[in-house]
């Protein structure tokens, strides 16, 4: 019998960002500005990235984005460490910054009329941060400290390991904020240098969204970051592929004292720019997230009770990040829950998924829009990704049709292309594991 | 300018259920919660953990709506949906596309009275739960709160975690849970929060229409056992896996309804940072507060920070800090003491008044964005006091003085009304 046509959810598009509402402008100096208004609340957000992240740094050098991005509102040739943060938090305001593999990352969030404030302090410690000795020294300490806790972390040891088993001799393996020995070694002239090269208004996106009139947006951000420059600016390199893997590599790592075991099992997946990237996106939307967790969470958590989460990803990202399934599982259960989880990804690679799964995720993809896109933050991580993935300013209006368009077909191409239970990265970080228990 | 919005109508029904609804036509969404008045707070030795076992019970399915169906449901509408147990209270939510909203309606009236508790789904629950605990107890910071908690109330309920003790978790029978939803979840202990993008009549005839008919029962009575007066200082160390040490002080709080509740709120701010009330959404960075600038600029810890909440029964305020390695617990410990000192000895700036009171206007503006904060507070004001607490919220920070600060400061962070925790890491591979 045919099937019904499915019927998804209508949006409506005057809530959805598009050309006529969303103003672009590409400053001369490079600076891309995307500006939404919304007057429905007083306040204004802020958000978008430098081109400056850690794919280039080599083991001795990993971190030295991380370090940079967090010492730049350490200090500005205008202002000292506690007048950055007393102009900001005496106003309810909010800026943060930091560093990722491939970008530096900022965040700002004020009253409406404070967005000139927002924006001046951004430019000043993008442009003229003062790296002050005593400030990168108590911030190397923080870090340090901090990544005392991450090493500890059952389910960050179990992420880095898997970063260096499914990505051998790739930037991806090195952990971007650093290890001890790195951020213990790093000297306050190479975040000088890194800010110095990395740094500028080429490749640069700013988005802006709230109670702001578009124009007076763009005289605000040309008046703050109009005149950067920096001829010396080296655009982040290209990252490489990642290697597809040929067979099971599974590690351990054990932390005594902790009860529970942290997994995770995957493979490097497309980039956000790969043309399979949508239907890989609700190929693992069935395989691990949809309606608590998907099929590895039926699996995993419904079905046997032994997580409270098992979940799937999918990185995207300008490069081929992870395509993986995190569960938290006591050390008992490791071997049978990994078990289940390599089940369901050889289901997921040997049939494709049913016309049922389909539709409903495709449904849940459209419907689920309006939630993403209520607040001022959503609408601003929005217009970045458009951005920032090239996806053009119609991309919300066409949603619709591309999500409805993916097959089961496509979605099995894209689940074969990067997945196989034989050749998984497998990595376990948490107490020694009950031998016999499985 | 403004959130357009029209005022809170309340309602209740002849079975007892309460009802709050607040238009908000920003955005076509709905977001739908019930609140029961059950929670940690009303359980005892031996069955601790049961409300929040309840809570993942009541996603297990019922005759109309059978397990996974509600959950592809939702999703499929493009919905959020979740729930939370505290001492107080249990909430469930869904925030969907207006035009989607009856199905939550449907399915909360519904599962407010016939979920199934299936033997096999509470037997798979209790090791989905135990595995909750053991990721909890992964973090030193869980593992010395709950030695704070249990050091602070002898005989409160609130002495142990929502989540419960193992023993309890590994004990407890199908009929322990179901009596203890029966019990609960019962209307006159509900209160129905709608906030979005409805227009109220309608919104009010269809719940009525579904939940009106729900069978009245009495309210439970929560025997609730005060804590005797704290005589003394009381101290708490834990020894456990890592190399961090943490640092917790944890006085004894007002309630909610206190009137030293607003001026406690008030100097937390001065004292550790302006704390987000919302439910979602960031808060503010905190370099500018006296915790950050004499411990973190004065290179003894890595980070602090302060947790006042709104409570039924007086509860705790917990200052914690992230020890800086090579640094004494004691020192920090003796620096919280200083601060704490100075603001009982002298009067605060005018400004600093100033900017924790911006700070909050900040704070709550961000938070009136999201229907979903909005649904939250309309419900959860409730279950410690009632909305115009919310409402009232501003202007009882805008008329905190600096004497009722150096007040506050004096009566509540005393050191004999306190718990002092630490954790002290015994390396990278000991503590097995």
């Amino acid at each position: 019998m045919p099937r019904k046509a499915p019927s998804f959810p209508r949006l409506d598009p005057k809530s959805l960002p598009g050309p006529e509402n969303t103003a672009r402008w590409t400053l001369p100096n490079g600076i891309v500005l995307l500006v939404r208004q919304n007057h429905a609340s007083p306040s204004v957000v802020l958000n978008g990235y430098v081109s400056a992240g850690a794919v280039d740094e080599d083991g001795s050098r990993a971190g030295l984005a991380h370090l940079t991005a967090g010492a730049l509102m350490r200090g500005s040739r205008g202002r000292s460490f506690q007048e950055i943060y007393e102009s900001i938090e005496s106003i309810g305001a909010h800026l943060g910054i930091g560093a990722g593999k491939h970008r530096t990352s900022f965040q700002g969030k004020a009253l409406a009329e404070d967005l000139r404030l927002l924006l001046d302090l951004l430019a000043e410690v993008l442009r003229q941060p003062a790296f002050p000795e005593d400030q990168v020294e108590r911030l190397r300490a923080e870090k340090l400290t901090a990544l005392n806790i991450r090493d500890q972390d059952t389910g960050s040891v179990a992420e880095m390991e898997f970063d260096r088993l499914a990505y051998p001799s790739h930037p991806y393996a090195i952990p971007s904020d650093g290890t001890k020995e790195s951020i213990g070694a790093i000297p306050r002239s190479s975040l000088i240098e890194f800010h110095r090269r990395a740094f500028g208004p080429r490749g640069m996106v700013l988005a802006i969204v709230g109670a702001v009139e578009a124009d007076a947006a763009r005289q605000a951000v040309e008046a703050a970051l109009g005149g950067w420059n920096n001829p010396g600016q080296v655009v982040a390199t290209e990252v490489p592929g990642a290697e597809p893997l040929h067979e099971l590599r599974r590690r351990e790592i054990v932390l005594p004292g902790k009860s529970q075991c942290d997994i995770v099992v995957g493979v490097p997946g497309p980039p956000r720019t790969d043309s399979g990237y949508l239907p890989a996106a609700i190929g693992n939307s069935i395989l691990g997230r949809f309606g608590l967790y998907g099929r590895v969470g039926d699996a995993v958590r419904d079905s046997a009770g032994l997580a409270y989460y098992a979940y799937s990803s999918l990185g995207g990202g300008p490069g081929p990040g992870p395509w993986s399934v995190n569960a938290g599982v006591n050390p008992a259960n490791v071997d049978r829950a990994i078990e289940l989880i390599r089940k369901e990804i050889g289901r997921f690679v040997d049939r494709k998924v049913s016309a049922d799964e389909l539709e409903e995720n495709q449904a849940h993809f459209i419907g689920r829009l309006p939630l993403q896109l209520e607040s001022n933050e959503g609408v601003a991580g929005a217009l970045v990704n458009i951005e920032q993935y090239d996806l053009g300013l119609d991309y919300y209006r066409t949603y619709s049709d591309r999500i409805a368009a993916i097959t089961r077909e496509a979605i099995l191409e894209q689940a074969r292309r990067f997945l196989s239970p034989d050749r998984l990265a497998v990595a376990i970080a948490g107490p020694a594991l009950v031998a016999g228990a499985a | 300018m403004s959130v357009p919005s029209t005022p809170v109508v309340r309602a209740r029904f002849r079975n007892g259920l309460e009802v709050r609804l607040k238009e908000i036509h920003t955005a076509p969404l709905i977001s739908f919660w019930v609140w029961y008045r059950v929670g940690a707070r009303s359980e005892r030795p031996g069955i601790t953990g049961i409300s929040h076992w309840v809570e993942h019970m009541l996603f297990k399915g019922t005759p109309k709506f059978p397990a996974g169906v509600l959950d592809r449901a939702i999703s499929r509408d493009g919905g959020l949906w979740n729930a939370f147990t505290w001492y107080d209270w249990t909430a469930y939510f869904e925030t969907m596309p207006a035009d989607r909203i009856d199905l939550s309606l449907r399915l909360e009236a519904d599962r407010m009275v016939h979920s199934l508790f299936e033997a096999d789904e509470v037997a798979s629950e209790r090791t989905v739960i135990i595995s909750e605990r053991e990721g909890h107890e992964n973090e030193p910071t869980f593992r010395l709160g709950e030695e704070i908690q249990a050091a602070a109330f002898r005989v409160h309920s609130y002495h142990h975690q929502v989540v419960g003790d193992r023993a309890d978790l590994e004990t407890m029978r199908r009929e322990d849970l179901v009596r203890h939803y029966r019990t609960n979840y019962v209307p006159a202990n509900a209160l129905i929060a709608v906030a979005g993008d409805f227009r109220t009549r309608p919104m009010l005839n269809r719940l009525r229409q579904l939940f009106g008919p729900l069978p009245k029962k009495p309210r439970p009575a929560t025997a609730v056992r005060s804590e005797p007066e704290q005589a003394g200082e009381r101290r708490v160390t834990v020894e456990g896996p890592g190399n961090t040490t943490y640092v917790e002080v944890a006085y004894r709080a007002p309630t909610a309804t206190s009137p030293d509740f607003f001026p406690m709120a008030v100097l937390d701010s001065i004292l550790s940072g302006a704390s987000s009330l919302n439910l979602f959404g960031g808060g503010l960075s905190n370099k500018t507060s006296r915790l950050y600038r004499a411990l973190v600029v004065g290179d003894l810890a890595a980070a602090v920070d302060g947790d006042l909440a709104a409570t039924i029964d007086p509860y705790l305020y917990g200052v914690r800090a992230t020890v800086r390695p090579g640094v004494k617990a004691e020192d920090v410990l003796q620096t919280i003491d200083d601060e704490v000192r100075r603001l009982q000895d002298e009067s605060i700036a005018a400004e600093e008044l100033v900017k924790a009171v911006k700070q909050a206007r900040a704070l709550f503006a961000y938070g009136s964005e999201s229907i979903t904060n909005q649904a939250f507070w309309l419900g959860y004001s409730e279950m410690f006091a009632d909305y115009s607490w919310f409402e009232g919220y501003l202007d009882g920070l805008g008329a905190v003085t600096a004497d009722d600060i150096q007040r506050v400061a004096r009566t509540y962070l005393r050191p004999s009304q306190r718990v002092v925790g630490m954790y002290l890491p015994t390396g990278d591979s000991a503590g097995a």
